[in-house]
């Protein structure tokens, strides 16, 4: 008697909830295993852990302060992948949407007025991520060059371009050599909710809602299915592929702008080094755990925004690597992939026994 | 074959039984093949011919049964253990490499091969093997080079060359000319004569007298029947195999042509290689008409629907559609003037196999109300829709959500067929629509044309059963090499003259020659 | 040393561990499994060869070690997407982001109390190029001879590779393997079983190439040391069209790129930095972009045909 695969008729909803959890709690176990052999004592760290991210309302407020960028980032790379366009540029479009805002910030305070200044950091800002991401789709869509590597290859070189501007001729002559631009205007900050934690907060929530809306509830939303589905058949229904896929990447670029000029208005106020803390990246792993729902995506985000501040709080009590976060986020996709598995296969056993089974659906 | 007849069995199957997610393909199945015996296995699609066979190669593992081969019984666990036991199957999607030669795809597999093979070596066997069965293919050649029915030869000589013993065919001559059917009989009955067997899966009664010895008939994966072809004929077979009388019978009110609906022009398309799959190619077709096109696959049908669709560009002629100019015009502006569309790839473009039977049956209609409202869907209203559509189509599904890919093939067409046939404003383009459907579903599909028909809309059908085309349109044109080659009314029409045109032989000139 | 001969000596010596990669990843691909993971795995031999050759002075143990991690994760992807038929971007992804978490975990875990547990900033055992004597004055051969042992050995992986994809019948059955999986299977190839072997052993050419980061090129551990290249395999893999023996041209023009940077930083150009360092990547979408133009416009399809797609045999 061996096992073999057998495609489910339908996708299973309890494997949908239960497979992220399970996988949370196996990546818990896995992580724990490496601790053990590495000398430390894994519950502790745990604790240590939660305390760090969920104890208090400051820990509470830095949770929220790592899950705004990764609920927008997440939410721009979930949009891309449902059409089957792998960006994994978002930590490039985070970044130059931080560099066109902070232009915004700095240079054109002088002559816009107070009120707008905010709403055109956001504009450009998402501009700039739009046009970021638009690279690419172009050459997907016109030349069928391979997204993967164009969106990665921009994420280099977007942070090298921050890199020269902070660096160099936007540095503050008063910052002492410090790599940085001088600090915004006030007028440019993003108002603070609790602690660091801005209005940023309110754009992630908004933005998974109307997402959510626009994917389950228009129209365009049925052609983006359609053709993140089989763009062949697309093609035949008279859906324009190319554009919409460009479109779409466009709009997950300008999510992902969005998380950058919250970083900049909201956290630093200024450009500086340290603007991609790899948020781009722990996206993916927030877009895949909440299976590319965008009302999900903002829980899975304060969970890995959890993960990454309770990492830091490990490093300060424990003495333990901050990395570790990290790395619990990598191992949290493995037990997430392997369970899909079970989502969209059932296991029958095959040999000995017949299985018997005449069910509909079948003429 | 008398002397044979008290040794055991080259090959006995007993009690086979392989069960998909809702389908029995085989129940309880029995088989016997003596040597240098031909075997057809005859039964509609879907009555579990080739699942059986699969088995038998070791692609796949029965759920109970046994086999034995030469009187001992044996596991086939995979393709290497038949090889081994000399059995060599021949499918119907040919297992060829495209991108490699057909020296490299015969010694494909092959665990005899030594670890750095001597290419020369082979390929002079190759041409050895082919000399002795009269099949020559250019071992150098890439696959993707060669026509249908010389990728068919090497798929045979791949078996010859591993001593292949047992020799099963699924559907051989489904892609071929009747001419090269003709070829293909001469190879088996050589093979025969050395002594090898071989196994003949077809749904076509007239080949089973041709080739074989004996067939057995195959219903919803049970033996209903077991005869040797001289105490038959094919009515008898066709009676067995379908579990009633064949009565081809299509209703069709009188022919009454109205306007020119689609009209075609010295239309040249190039295929996806580059190469040119139409070549100046006019047709017309007017309302109340249904053409149909007849031709081996392959021949530019594919390429002449998605011209008209849209979906190819045109390099130089012109196609108008109601007296309208319609050259490379858009897909959607297409769909708008009234053009619906059966593609013949029913998986991959018909149908979005992961998504609901509801959203399929919507994917034409959600642009306009009521299913949607202004940039809005509203769900709802598409269950309301699919519902609908469901019972006027009869479509078998556990329900409107269900995934489509689920469906059986039937059904997806029906789904296909519903969806284009509700947005069908004059034109219905239908290619192969009846292909890999059992009789009830073929049926179905083809009285669905003919309502069209009779409902004043122009109807192009695409197929390559020269039968369906006969007995459903009105007017058959043949398609070869690019190129629309006899247009002429179907009532007299001589089925023989279609074949040879088909070929690519001009029938009046053969008879000049004669 | 004249300056073309100094300029292949640099570009050879930069080109090394992507010649490795790319290989690897050559072979994975043929086998139908993409790996995004490369950057991960890199790191993870680079880190892992680098503290054991810090601590047991042995650098062919360092090797083994590298081969052993390189393999382990790749053992991973093949699970996850042979086994388990997952989606290969979304594993590859998974697999460089543990890598990168785990490599820096490592790299500060691992280190000696006395650096705070750091391995930055250490220095280890290191392969030194080969002393040839009166050879490594004669130009050009001398820049080819004067390598360490890492590009010595690829001077043997490439033909190799090349002879045993092309020339054999195992690469016979791993070339049709990854353009049509049912046929191969059908005919008898053991598909799965090649698609793991295939996927570890890239694996561990990919650690191969980390390994000589830390070992030679760059010797140490820090956290960013590849800067990239396990991206850049990837195309360097499309670059030379999944033939092994044009693996070299890619990583030589990646390796020159490399060495050029290097040098006219050395002679303090007005180009800044940032805008160099951004050549490598800026080529890789170049050289993306110009293969793929050239493959539409002469119709050849480089990629083998089921490459990402997992392979069900009874999928019905």
């Amino acid at each position: 008697m061996t096992l073999a695969f057998e495609k489910r008729k339908t996708v299973s909803r309890t494997a949908i909830v239960v497979v992220p959890v399970v996988s949370f709690v196996a990546s818990l176990v896995l992580t724990g295993a490496l601790l053990m052999i590495f000398g430390a004592n894994p519950l502790a760290t745990y604790a240590a852990m939660f305390k760090g991210a969920f104890g208090s309302g400051r820990a509470l407020t830095e949770t929220l302060v790592k899950a705004i960028p990764l609920s927008l980032t997440g939410l721009g790379v979930a949009l891309a992948f449902r059409l089957k366009f792998w960006n994994i540029g978002a930590e490039g479009q985070l970044t130059l949407a931080g560099v066109a805002a902070t232009g915004v910030a700095l240079f054109w305070s002088p002559w816009l007025p107070a009120p707008l200044l905010l709403p055109v950091m956001v504009l450009v800002g998402c501009a700039a991520g739009a046009a970021w991401a638009g690279v690419p789709a172009l050459l997907k869509t016109r030349l069928n060059v391979d997204e993967t590597l164009v969106t990665l290859m921009l994420n280099y070189v977007a942070i090298l371009f921050s890199e020269f501007l902070y660096y160099g001729p936007w540095r503050d002559p008063k910052g002492f050599g410090f790599p940085g631009t001088r600090m915004f205007p006030k007028e440019a900050w993003f108002p603070r909710i609790a602690g660091r934690a801005h209005v940023g907060l309110y754009l992630a929530l908004v933005a998974a809602a109307v997402l959510w809306f626009v994917l389950n509830r228009t129209r365009w939303g049925f052609e983006l299915k359609v053709i993140g589905n089989s763009p062949k058949a697309a093609r035949y229904q008279g859906i324009s592929v190319e554009r919409n896929i460009l479109l779409a990447v466009l709009l997950s670029g300008a999510i992902c702008g969005l998380a950058g000029v919250g970083e900049v208005a909201g956290i630093s106020r200024r450009l500086q080094q340290g603007l991609s803390l790899g948020y781009g990246f722990t996206a993916i792993i927030v877009a895949w755990m909440a299976q590319l729902n965008p009302l999900a995506i903002p829980f899975v985000a304060v969970l890995m925004g959890g993960l990454l501040v309770g990492g830091d709080q490990v490093q300060m009590v424990m003495g333990l690597p901050s990395s570790i976060g990290l790395l619990m986020q990598g191992m949290i996709l493995f037990p997430m992939l392997a369970g899909s598995l079970f989502t969209e296969y059932r296991i029958k056993r095959v040999g000995g026994q017949a299985v018997r089974e005449s069910e509909t659906g079948a003429v | 074959m008398e002397d044979t007849a008290n040794e055991v069995p080259l090959v006995e199957m007993r009690g086979i039984c392989k069960s998909f997610p809702g389908v029995r393909a085989s129940d309880e199945v029995d088989l016997r093949l003596e040597r240098g015996e031909v075997l057809a296995l005859l039964g509609e699609n879907g009555a579990g011919k080739s699942t059986l066979m699969n088995i038998l190669s070791g692609l796949y593992r029965q759920d109970s049964g046994d086999v034995f081969i030469r009187g001992e019984k044996v596991d086939i666990r995979s393709p290497r253990d038949a090889a081994d036991l000399g059995i060599g199957m021949v499918h119907q999607n040919f297992m060829l490499i495209d991108t490699m030669t057909v020296a490299e795809n015969v010694v494909l597999g092959m665990p005899s091969l030594p670890f750095v093979p001597d290419m020369a070596v082979v390929k002079r066997s190759i041409l050895e093997l082919g000399e002795r069965y009269n099949m020559t293919v250019d071992p150098d050649a890439y696959i993707w080079q060669l026509s249908v029915g010389e990728q068919q030869r090497v798929e045979i000589l791949k078996q010859l060359y591993r001593n292949a013993e047992i020799l099963v065919l699924d559907e051989p001559t489904a892609v071929l000319t009747p001419q090269e059917s003709h070829e293909l009989n001469d190879v088996v009955k050589r093979m025969q004569a050395e002594g090898k067997s071989a196994v003949f899966i077809t749904h076509k009664m007239d080949e089973v007298m041709a080739f074989a010895d004996r067939v057995m008939v195959l219903r919803k994966g049970r033996v209903v029947a077991e005869k040797t072809t001289r105490d038959t004929d094919p009515k008898d077979l066709a009676r067995v195999m379908v579990g009633r009388e064949v009565l081809f019978h299509i209703e069709k009110g009188p022919f009454e042509p109205g306007a020119v609906v689609l009209e075609l022009k010295d239309v040249c398309a190039d295929d996806e290689r580059g190469l040119p799959a139409l070549r100046e190619l006019s047709l017309s077709l007017r309302a109340g008409e249904i053409l149909g096109i007849a031709g081996v696959a392959g021949n530019g049908q594919r390429e002449l629907s998605e011209v008209i669709t849209g979906l190819r560009p045109v390099k130089s002629g012109g196609i108008s559609i109601n007296c309208v100019d319609s050259t490379n015009k858009t897909p959607l502006q297409i769909i708008r003037s009234g053009v619906s569309h059966i593609p013949s790839d029913r998986m991959a473009v018909g149908a979005v196999g992961d998504m609901s039977v509801a959203n399929n049956l919507a994917m034409k209609d959600y642009r306009a109300a009521p299913i949607s409202k202004g940039i809005m869907l509203l769900p709802r209203r598409i269950l309301e829709f699919a519902r609908k559509m469901i019972s006027a189509f009869n479509i078998a599904t556990p329900s409107p959500e269900t995934r489509v890919k689920f469906l059986s093939g039937g059904n997806i067409q029906k789904t296909i067929l519903a969806r284009e046939i509700e947005s069908c404003g004059s034109l219905l383009i239908a290619v192969y629509p009846s292909r890999g459907l059992d009789i009830g579903a073929t049926e179905s599909v083809r009285n669905e044309l003919v309502a069209q028909r009779d409902a004043g809309k122009a109807v192009l059908l695409v197929s390559e059963d020269i039968d369906e085309i006969l007995s459903v349109a009105d007017t058959v044109a043949v398609m070869y090499d690019g190129r629309a080659v006899g247009v002429m009314p179907t009532a007299g029409a001589d089925p023989e003259e279609i074949g040879l045109l088909m070929a690519g032989i001009d029938p009046s000139e053969k008879e000049t020659r004669l | 040393m004249g300056l073309i001969t100094s300029l292949i000596a640099i570009t050879l010596r930069a080109g090394t561990s992507l010649v490795y990669a790319t290989i690897g990843e050559t072979y994975a691909e043929r086998a139908g499994i993409l790996n995004l993971g490369l950057e991960g795995i890199m790191l993870m031999g680079a880190v892992s060869s680098f503290a054991t050759a810090y601590y047991t002075g042995s650098l062919g143990l360092a090797i083994v070690v590298a081969l052993g991690v390189g393999g382990l994760m790749a053992l991973i992807h093949a699970f996850l997407s042979i086994t388990m038929k997952a989606n290969q971007v979304v594993s590859g992804l998974s697999i460089t982001l543990f890598g990168t978490g785990f490599a820096s975990f490592l790299g500060q875990r691992l280190g000696p109390e006395s650096n705070g547990r750091y391995l930055i900033g250490l220095t280890g055992p290191r392969f030194a190029p080969i002393d040839v004597g009166a050879l490594g004055k004669v130009p050009i051969l001398g820049a080819i001879l004067g390598q360490d042992l890492f590009t010595y050995g690829i001077y043997l992986l490439i033909p190799l590779a090349w002879f045993y994809l092309y020339r054999t019948k195992n690469g016979l059955w791993l070339r049709a393997i990854g353009e049509n999986p049912r046929t191969a299977d059908a005919m008898g190839v053991a598909v799965d079983r090649a698609k793991y072997g295939y996927t570890v052993f890239g694996g561990m050419l990919t650690a191969l190439g980390g390994a000589h980061l830390a070992l030679a090129y760059t010797p140490g551990w820090s956290e960013n040391i590849t800067g990239g290249r396990g991206w850049i395999v990837i195309a360097l893999v499309i670059f030379s069209m999944w033939n092994p023996g044009r693996a070299i041209t890619g990583a030589l023009i990646f390796g020159g790129i490399n060495a050029v940077q290097f040098r006219l930083q050395a002679s303090g150009t007005n180009v800044p930095a940032a805008f160099l360092n951004m050549l490598p990547y800026l080529a890789t979408i170049v050289v993306l972009v110009a293969i793929t133009w050239w493959e539409a416009l002469s119709k050849r399809v480089g990629s083998p045909a089921s490459l990402g797609q997992p392979y069900v045999r009874e999928d019905k």
